[in-house]
């Protein structure tokens, strides 16, 4: 007899049900949420967020999943907490009001308690099983439990009583956050992942070079499948979005679809269309070279294609970017106020790589643009490591391709020399690689522009000259001579020389015309004359010929006659 | 003299108790023979089942029962566990 154990298809296996918690991204981290009806400990240092976190799920949970939940405060008060998230546009008392949310705010001055012998926690039951039943709640927070160790004497009893607590939680079926304050080496202070082994997560909030970076981590997760990363989270005016970077997986859609750079001659360097949409392309160049101006150019031809467009500035101000773009002949602020693109200007040093990697992602998921643009990813560099930038560009040019945004990076390059690898190591990465550089020469810089790689497409491999003028931007076969390549007035002065040559040789061809001309003449003339001569002597000839003739017929004539005289004797 | 302002300064006590648990029935067995031996006379008790009149835990801060509050005469003391420990007991009703 064969017992087969293994996963009947027609009937799936049950999983455990889960509670999500409407945090952006923490949903998809867990695959669903925390584990309903059991209790979750978050554990972190002081503001990493955990009370945030833990309120964010009973708002949420009310105001999204019809749950009313009850939440316990043994920090702050009730009016404190209501005041702290007011903030974030969480409306307490009004969800207090509805019977959505009930707060209740657990008080316990030490000094004055005085411990007469055995006692349990039967208050707390009372006064949570209280308020769950009052509203009918489905989610619990504990926040922070651990306050009772320090005031109450007797560990032994709160421990005993920690442990029924969350038993009689669990009999009562509601979702429950526990946040804990993280211990030495521990995960918190009292130990109560002990009591709590469905689901730990850990918050931390790191500081590297004076950048803060706020992170989360699904320590354990029982009976459930969950990302291990530790991810960076945001907490703005809208709550926190934790940043879910899914597996790195090169599995995603391709298009071949061409998006036109809004330079048409560079368009034609690339294969004569552009380039590819849902691509990545690296502008890099030295400083001055006019990066930011191909940007402005690509924004301008996204929008005026009525196509959504973010500029993530990191050095410039939008007010600023605009008016440059002005003296060009580009005017950005029409599609701004239209609603097609979207400055984002921040400085790099405002937060750590992570953070600007969900910014990012935020803004990408609620804007849902066709281009996105940073300008420039060089000045990242100082807010972390080039490995860190590295992975952090991976990071956002795997989620754009994904998303088939195409998006152009700028990146300075520090000398003239033309570098392998871009400062940030990105050119490896990126599908279409555009080097403006320098040329230096006869007491003048010139800009030249060369496609060092293009995926997938037949590029010119030839340097342009860019110029920008009044008109725009506009690349210019370079003039390639026996002393290299010439750009700018050495060009033109090229140009200019070559045209009198010009001149010179088409006048010189006019008088060798001329000479031509006339040598004909001479021989025309020539010719005519021995023709004239030839004919006379022709004449003469044939006129004696006649004479012969004549003379001959003469002759025989006087000859029969006087033969006929000479028979007539 | 002592006698006369322990006369004016009547204990104002009130316990809260769940039902009849363990704990409950030894605290306010405790308590009456502590205050019949101390206070004797001088003293008002009042006993609450808080599992009847659930709301007033939230309102009385209560955590850990038994839980014995005394109002008066002040400062306000909060004693808890079933009263067994008599010196802790009558160091926080404030007896010496």
């Amino acid at each position: 007899m064969h017992i087969n154990y293994s996963q009947n298809p027609h009937k799936p296996l049950k999983l455990l049900p889960k509670s999500p918690t409407g945090i952006i991204g923490l949903d998809q981290i867990t695959e669903g949420g925390i584990p309903e009806g059991r209790p979750t400990l978050i554990c972190g240092g002081a503001g990493c967020g955990k009370t945030l976190f833990s309120m964010e799920f009973i708002v949420r949970g009310a105001m999204e999943f019809n749950e009313p939940g009850v939440f316990m405060a043994f920090e702050e008060k009730a009016d404190e907490l209501t005041m702290n998230v007011a903030s974030l546009g969480f409306d307490l008392e009004k969800l207090q009001a509805d019977k959505l949310v009930k707060l209740d705010h657990v008080y316990i001055e030490r000094s004055e308690i005085e411990e007469t012998g055995e006692y349990d926690l039967d208050g707390i039951f009372i006064r949570l099983g209280h308020a769950i039943d009052s509203i009918g709640a489905k989610r619990v927070v504990l926040d922070t439990i651990e306050n009772l160790f320090s005031s109450l004497n007797n560990e032994a009893i709160i421990r005993a009583e920690l442990r029924r607590l969350f038993q009689w939680l669990k009999g009562k079926k509601v979702t429950t956050i526990i946040t804990g304050e993280k211990g030495d080496g521990i995960f918190t202070r009292h130990g109560l992942e002990e009591y709590v082994s469905d689901c730990v997560i850990l918050l931390d909030h790191r500081v590297m070079n004076q950048i803060s970076t706020r992170l989360l981590r699904i320590v354990k997760y029982r009976g459930s499948m969950h990302g291990t990363n530790e991810y960076p989270f945001l907490i703005d005016e809208k709550g926190i979005s934790v940043l879910p970077v899914t597996a790195l997986t090169l599995d995603h859609d391709v298009s071949t679809e061409r998006v036109s750079s809004g330079i048409p001659s560079l368009d034609k360097m690339l294969g004569g269309k552009g380039f590819y949409k849902g691509s990545s392309v690296l502008v890099s160049g030295t400083a001055g070279t006019g990066k930011t101006s191909i940007a402005g150019y690509f924004a301008n031809e996204t929008c005026k294609g009525n196509k959504r467009c973010i500029y993530f500035a990191f050095e410039e101000s939008p007010k600023q970017i605009i008016r440059n773009m002005m003296s060009i002949g580009i005017h950005l602020q029409e599609y701004v106020d239209s609603g097609l693109l979207k400055f984002h200007a921040s400085r790099p040093t405002l937060n750590g790589l992570e953070m600007h990697l969900v910014a990012i992602h935020k803004l990408v998921q609620e804007f849902k643009p066709q281009v996105v643009i940073l300008d420039p990813i060089t000045n990242l560099i100082t807010v972390g490591s080039v490995s860190e930038v590295k992975t952090m560009l991976i990071r956002l040019i795997d989620f754009l391709q994904s998303e088939q945004i195409t998006v152009m990076f700028t990146a300075l390059t520090l000398n003239n020399i033309v570098n392998e690898q871009t400062d940030e190591g990105v050119s490896s990465l990126v599908d279409a690689w555009l080097l403006v550089r320098d040329i230096e020469f006869n007491g003048e810089r010139n800009r030249g522009m060369y496609v060092m790689k293009s995926r997938g497409m037949k590029h010119s491999n030839q340097v342009r000259e860019f110029v920008i003028s009044d008109e725009g931007l506009n690349l210019v076969d370079v003039y390639l001579g026996p002393e290299g390549v010439l750009t700018g007035s050495a060009r033109e002065a090229q140009r200019l020389q070559e045209e009198t040559g010009d001149v010179l040789r088409k006048h010189a061809l006019t008088m060798k015309d001329m000479e031509i001309g006339r040598k004909r003449k001479v021989l025309e003339s020539k010719i005519a004359s021995l023709k004239e001569e030839f004919e006379s002597m022709q004449d003469q000839l044939n006129k004696s010929y006649i004479e012969d003739t004549l003379r001959k017929e003469v002759i025989e004539k006087n000859r029969e006659e006087l033969t006929r005289n000479r028979h007539n004797d | 003299m002592d006698d006369t302002i322990q006369e004016d300064e009547r204990y104002v006590l009130r316990l809260f108790v769940t039902g009849a648990s363990v704990n409950s029935v030894r605290a306010i067995s405790n308590l009456k023979h502590i205050c019949e031996t101390y206070v004797h006379d001088n003293y008002s008790l009042e006993i609450i089942d808080v599992y009847q009149e659930k709301t007033i835990a939230e309102k009385e801060q209560i955590i850990a029962l038994p839980l014995l509050i005394k109002s008066f005469p002040l400062p306000e003391r909060r004693l808890i566990g079933d009263m067994s420990d008599t010196n802790r007991v009558l160091k926080g009703l404030g007896i010496s």
